[in-house]
């Protein structure tokens, strides 16, 4: 075949590695292994749920002209009843009943946005939407209550006295009680569990304080006392909430953000029973089934081709970006991407079985080599839970030994309860993670871990994956100049012949180009496109199906077009870089990082890039064990490793790493694998990630001073017992106002 | 001090007022996007009618 005429023409065809959104958005894409099980039965009832509402993903949307542009335009599409765009979640809900998401992603392509599909199921207002619009209520409540008894408790500090003063105290207990009952819930039940256990928690000193402070007020208002801590009662269930509602925010965000992302795979295969076509769940796939799989699709379980012929693209796999030949009897991963022709696959095995399940157990491996992280505020809360209850219990005992006055002694210890108040661990931390977090998303950066700033924050050196991180993994032509002009209209027509990634990039490149009559086109899976033109006989393919020699060592991958009559033409094609790639290198390095580049794809194409981006040390054709190996022996050299990385070869090194960032466009399993998830297509949020991580870890530093700055005056005067209600109300309001201004910093 | 029998109960009154107005705005989702919101305003699509539901 290949010496069919002496004008052999060829597609080199090559780094096609179709770009992932597009083949979700359009249901190709089947998620290999280990998320395919939970994904199908979340798909079995998905229809009941989505009924007519499709819920679609705005990255770039940012604005007012972003919502009224997105709205119009859907509303516009025939079959939309109604949209809604929120832009806190960057999402838009579509209420049209028989429409999908297929329909509208391009609707909304048409006037410049992004968009990508999400399973309503996985979105839908679940348990952790009824908690933070609880913790949102029970701030209300306490607001409210604080705010009121602080109007109260103002008289009293200015002077009411006798019968004006035990009114003002029994309104303010009236009010304080049923609050600190009410919002007080979620500390008094996470202080028990915590007791239950043998810990002492945050918490413990939290419920502690609040009811011997509810306690205490009560019985000297009983006595007519002077003083009543209701107001402090109150303030502190009020800020401890906020700081705990901000937490629950960011936990939401981020776990709403990965199960939108697990969302944006759907896993289906197309079976075949006895010829026929059926769609069914990848999860449901048996060894010995027969799969057709389209050209363009994953494939979704290991097996053995037993029809057609194709090419390859191993890319998330191995990282190589030059696509491998696949004919009958040759033997597929699942996880690999169908490129030029049909093919009808055996399935081996399927799920967890199959050869992704395998990294999976790598990744384990890694997660556990890793160890547990502590974060700045588990250790600060360790410190001081213990240090509060002994101050208290101290000072308790001492003025019992000193003047033997009971209801003095448990005042005293109210007030250091009260004035070492939690506030820089309970909402300090809470406001610097929110801001941060809320900086990066902006940026386009979702965090899906807790601990995942600080840790990024200490990194140190930067490893990148080639291709799909620093690349697009998508082709572009180099030049179009070896084309004389006379065949470029020819070129571009062969180009439109075919789907392959290759094709599409030199049809892109030759756009401004009439396209020639050709007739006979014939596209031969694997090797490339024939076809007639003006009586000669045109080929555009691989280098070895028209007998050519190609030279594998250069970094560009090629395509041949031979005309008969013309010397065959060598099309030179290249990885495009991703936007922002080179100004994230720089940037990383001038941040004084360390960069590194590891690769699975062949020495003279990662050699090429590291020369455009400036890497001096990269490593060519590591394979994934080898990567996890090389990010395990630059932590044991000390070295705090950011890993940037896509593909499945690049999981267990993320899960290796200190701290890890995956593009969306990444497979599922490198996305579980990794703490951050870039969602626009741009690299540079990666380093502006790094510098925003280390601002936020110095934020809480710094607040973690301010706090112990304030006990240090504030807990001599209460253990001396010259603490009132109103400095207590000061301290503590103060505090949490100047740790929540200064996080707040962190946003512009 | 008559008046205090007045003032206390408007007080709370009206602090109960905006409780009730705040624990209307969360059960009616009004704190759902937030964002979205302070960018809507600027929109001059329903300017001249309200947006029909």
């Amino acid at each position: 075949m290949a010496r069919h005429s002496g004008s052999g023409w060829t597609i080199s065809q090559d780094p096609g590695r179709t770009d992932m959104t597009d083949l979700t958005a359009s249901g190709f894409s089947a998620c290999p292994a280990c998320d395919a099980a939970p994904l199908a039965q979340r798909l079995a009832h998905r229809a009941d749920v989505a009924q007519g509402t499709v819920i679609l993903s705005l990255p770039t949307a940012h604005c007012a002209t972003c919502i009224t542009d997105v709205e119009t335009a859907l509303t516009a599409h025939p079959g939309v009843r109604a949209a809604r765009v929120n832009l806190t979640l960057r999402r838009v809900t579509v209420d049209a009943p028989g429409l999908n998401a297929d329909d509208l992603i391009p609707v909304l392509a048409g006037v410049g946005y992004e968009a990508h599909e999400l399973d309503p199921d996985a979105l839908s207002a679940t348990t952790a939407d009824r908690q933070g619009r609880d913790l949102l209520m029970r701030i209300g409540v306490s607001g409210f209550a604080m705010m009121n008894i602080m109007i109260l408790s103002v008289a009293v500090w200015s002077g009411a006295e006798s019968a004006t003063r035990d009114l003002f105290h029994w309104i303010s207990g009236a009010i304080a009680l049923p609050t600190v009952f009410f919002a007080g819930q979620p500390f008094f039940r996470s202080a028990w569990a915590a007791i239950r256990v043998g810990r002492l928690g945050m918490d413990v000193p939290i419920s502690l304080a609040l009811i011997l402070a509810s306690a205490i007020s009560v019985y000297e208002t009983m006595q007519s006392g002077h003083h009543a801590y209701f107001d402090a009662a109150a303030m502190l269930c009020f800020f401890l909430l906020i700081g705990r509602y901000l937490d629950h925010r960011t936990r939401a965000i981020a776990r709403s953000a990965a199960a939108e992302l697990t969302a944006l795979e759907v896993p289906r295969a197309t079976l075949l029973v006895d010829g026929a076509e059926q769609t069914v769940p990848v999860a449901s796939l048996r060894p010995g089934d027969l799969i057709r799989i389209r050209p363009g699709a994953r494939i979704p379980a290991d097996g053995e081709i037993t029809e057609g012929r194709s090419e390859i693209d191993r890319a998330l796999l191995t990282g190589e970006t030059l696509p491998v030949l696949a004919a009958p009897g040759q033997m597929l991963s699942a996880g690999e991407v169908n490129l030029t022709g049909p093919l009808t696959l055996r399935v081996t095995a399927a799920g967890r079985d199959s050869s992704l399940a395998r990294l999976t157990a790598l990744v384990e491996a890694a997660e556990a080599a890793r160890g547990r992280y502590t974060s700045l505020a588990e250790r600060a809360s360790r410190l001081y839970s213990p240090s509060v209850h002994l101050m208290a219990l101290c000072s308790f005992a001492g003025w019992i030994w000193a003047t033997g006055d009971l209801r003095l002694a448990v005042n005293i210890a109210a007030a250091v309860l009260i004035v070492t108040c939690p506030c820089a661990l309970g909402l300090a931390v809470p406001a610097v993670a929110t801001a941060a977090s809320g900086r990066l998303f902006r940026r386009g950066l979702l965090i899906k871990d807790g601990t995942a700033l600080e840790r990024l924050a200490e990194v140190d050196t930067v490893v990148f994956d080639k291709t799909g991180t620093l690349t697009l993994g998508r082709p572009t032509l180099v030049s179009a100049d070896p084309l004389p002009t006379g065949l470029r209209p020819v070129a571009r027509a062969m180009a439109l012949a075919s789907a392959h990634p290759l094709s599409a990039a030199l049809a892109a490149a030759l756009a401004d180009h009439p396209a020639a009559d050709l007739t006979d086109v014939t596209e031969h899976p694997g090797f490339g496109v024939s076809a007639h033109w003006r009586g000669r006989m045109i080929r555009l393919g691989r280098a070895d199906w028209l007998g050519l020699a190609d030279d594998e060592e250069r970094p560009t991958s090629a395509a041949w077009l031979a005309v008969e009559g013309h010397a065959p033409v060598r099309l030179e094609f290249t990885d495009e870089l991703r936007p922002g790639a080179a100004d994230c290198v720089a940037m990383l390095r001038k941040a004084g990082l360390r960069v590194v580049l590891i690769s699975g794809d062949r020495q003279a194409a990662v050699a090429d890039l590291a020369a455009r981006l400036g890497i001096t040390d990269f490593h060519a054709s590591v394979d994934p064990q080898g990567k996890e190996a090389m990010v395990a022996d630059l932590a044991a050299g000390g070295a705090r490793v950011l890993m940037v990385g896509d593909g499945l070869n690049d999981t267990a090194a993320l899960a290796r790493a200190h701290a890890s960032i995956s593009p969306a466009s990444a497979l599922d399993a490198a996305r579980v694998a990794s703490d951050m998830v870039l969602t626009g297509s741009d690299l540079v949020p990666v380093a502006e990630a790094v510098a925003t991580a280390r601002r936020a870890t110095r934020r809480i530093q710094e607040n973690f001073a301010i706090s112990i700055a304030y006990n240090i005056v504030a807990v001599p005067l209460a253990v001396a017992g010259m603490v009132t209600p109103l400095i207590a109300a000061l301290a503590m309001s103060l505090s949490s106002i100047t740790v929540t201004l200064n996080a707040l910093r962190l946003r512009d | 001090m008559e008046i205090l029998s007045i003032l206390i109960p408007v007080s709370l009154g009206l602090g109960a007022a905006g409780l009730v107005a705040f624990i209307w705005a969360l059960r009616s989702r009004q704190f759902e996007d937030p964002k979205g919101d302070a960018e809507r305003i600027l929109s001059d699509k329903w300017d001249d009618r309200p947006k029909p539901d």
